[in-house]
């Protein structure tokens, strides 16, 4: 029908239509930018407070005492991915095992309670990790320590990994477990050397995201590694962290650690945020 | 019933089957999707299925290899017997079963993460059979007779999810192939291939039997005709009537039959 032979009525419902349309594409962009807005403004305040601060120095040299220029969190840094070693023996051994379970076996009766409680696990507040750590690692021990801390950032990892598992491992068509059971191959191996391995790129980008979601966690290492102002490569001695160096820092009421803090969270969201554009490139590629 | 399987010469000679199903129904939860089906597979022949919709020819077949083990609800009843051996069979081991009867899919299923060389030998390899002269030998041999060696030889080590559907399918047979089954179970093999991919199966059956014994389920009745010795009709689940394929198009013995075939519904 052309425009021509509209009637009155007709050209009245089609321009309300056109504004409807237009309000709620605009509504959805506003909402959109609203969103953006504190992620750049985060990013554009960390890069003006700390970029200054970061120089080799920042990562290779212990902090300087307070008051004198210099110096640098390198024992924080390394501290981190110690952590983060920690976290992901627990969290990926754990998180993908389970999600290959529920994922795999879901006419097993306890699926639906370990799926629930999985996802009840993503709700618990990162300090109550802490707590459960601090019970477990360091009231016995009757010291802080770096083991505890990586295992209650391995503790928050666990629900993202089950649930990101489980997802990617749930979208592998079943035409593909039966080819394999087809050929009288058992389940585990149709499930370790076929399913797994198509699934293998959503795996580790849960993974990774589930990495970069601990890395920044300060709370629950307030009482279990605790921070260090030195060199520790023991875990069963308190281990340093950069958002423990942020807290501690950004309290303190000298301005240098002021910008040393904003430095060091600026070093955080990068590696969150190269972290997350990496796995989203190199996998998007090799989906390809 | 025994049905005899007829020579080149034509004359009827007794053979044992190779598969008997005696009263087998399938269950999905409730529903009854196949109903007091008995019938007998010859060796090396090619049996169709044939049926409108829904009517539980791939139920069946998938009830023939156990495939309903790993359906959710899924109960098969009675007795499906391999060589005289009842598959289900509480001291049956369902892998086993599975790696003497293979199956090839509707829709194209190679592994997608591995090459084609790697899905010729997945089956072989998976089982813990490494000897790189073996498996090399398997693939050649495999691929040859599912027609695709010629297609593939210079890219065995490429991507499988590269070659076209068509050639997919083959492979897929071809995998089914290397593991050296006794019979191979077909579901609509060609129902999401072009004319000429199927033209190329279609021909590739009747080269294959001399091999293994062939169940092919299809909603394709001309196929039916070209490629099958025997030819069963199923219809609600219940199998109507069963025969030689060229008995069973020129003078099938049950009237829902002879509407079926002469396309009156289906």
């Amino acid at each position: 029908m052309t425009a021509r032979l509209l009637t009155g009525r007709e050209h009245a419902r089609r321009r309300r239509r056109r504004f409807t349309d237009r309000l709620a594409t605009g509504l959805v962009v506003l909402a959109t930018l609203i969103v953006m807005t504190p992620l750049a403004l985060v990013l554009v305040y960390l890069v003006g407070r700390g970029i200054g601060s970061i120089n080799l120095a920042f990562f290779t040299q212990l902090p300087a005492p307070a008051g004198e220029a210099g110096g640098g969190v390198a024992q924080a840094a390394v501290g981190t991915l110690e952590l983060l070693v920690v976290a992901s023996a627990i969290g990926l051994v754990i998180g993908i095992g389970t999600g290959v379970f529920v994922a795999e076996y879901p006419g097993h009766p306890l699926v639906p309670t370990v799926r629930l409680l999985s996802d009840a696990l993503i709700g618990v507040p990162a300090i109550v990790m802490g707590i459960v750590a601090y019970a477990l690692l360091v009231v016995p021990l009757r010291h802080f320590n770096g083991l505890s801390g990586g295992v209650s950032l391995g503790l928050i990892m666990i629900p993202y990994v089950v649930r990101a598992t489980d997802e990617v491992m749930r979208l592998v068509p079943t035409m593909v477990r039966e080819a394999g059971f087809a050929l009288g191959l058992p389940r585990w191996r149709v499930i370790l050397q076929i399913v797994i391995p198509s699934a293998a790129s959503g795996i580790v980008t849960g993974a990774m995201l589930a990495m970069a979601r601990v890395a920044g966690e300060a709370a629950p290492l307030l009482f279990t590694a605790f921070g260090n102002q030195y060199w520790n490569f023991d875990p069963l001695k308190p281990v340093a962290a950069l958002p423990l160096v942020i807290y501690t820092y950004s309290i303190s009421p000298y301005d240098s650690w002021h910008r040393i803090a904003s430095a060091a969270s600026l070093v955080l969201v990068v590696f969150v945020l190269v972290t997350t554009l990496l796995t989203r490139f190199v996998f998007a590629r090799r989906a390809r | 019933m025994t049905l005899g399987a007829r020579d080149v010469a034509g004359a009827e000679r007794r053979v044992e089957p190779i598969i008997e199903l005696d009263s087998v129904s399938v269950y999905y939860g409730e529903t009854r999707a196949v109903r007091d089906v008995s019938m007998a597979v010859q060796p090396n022949t090619v049996t169709a299925l044939i049926g409108a919709s829904g009517c539980g020819k791939t139920t069946l077949l998938r009830s023939l290899n156990r495939m309903h083990d790993l359906t959710k609800g899924a109960r098969v009843d009675g007795r499906v017997l391999f060589e005289g051996q009842d598959i289900y069979d509480r001291s049956v081991d369902p892998v086993a079963v599975r790696r003497v009867i293979g199956m090839v899919f509707q829709k194209p299923n190679p592994f997608p993460t591995m090459t084609v060389y790697d899905n010729v030998v997945a089956g072989l390899k998976l089982a813990g059979r490494h000897r790189r002269s073996e498996l090399d030998e398997v693939v050649e041999r495999s691929l040859r007779q599912a027609a695709l060696w010629d297609e593939v030889k210079d890219r065995l080590h490429t991507s499988a999810t590269g070659l076209s559907g068509g050639q997919q399918q083959r492979l897929c047979i071809a995998r089914s192939l290397a593991v050296d089954p006794a019979v191979l179970l077909m579901d609509e093999p060609t129902s999401a291939l072009d004319p000429q991919a199927t033209a190329r199966i279609e021909e590739l059956l009747a080269e294959l039997k001399k091999a293994v014994t062939i169940v092919i389920v299809t909603h394709n009745m001309q196929q039916a005709g070209r490629v099958s010795d025997w030819t069963a009709f199923m219809h609600l689940g219940e199998l109507v009537e069963q025969g030689p394929t060229d008995q069973i198009f020129t003078r099938p013995q049950v009237e829902l039959t002879e509407r079926y075939i002469s396309g009156h519904f289906g």
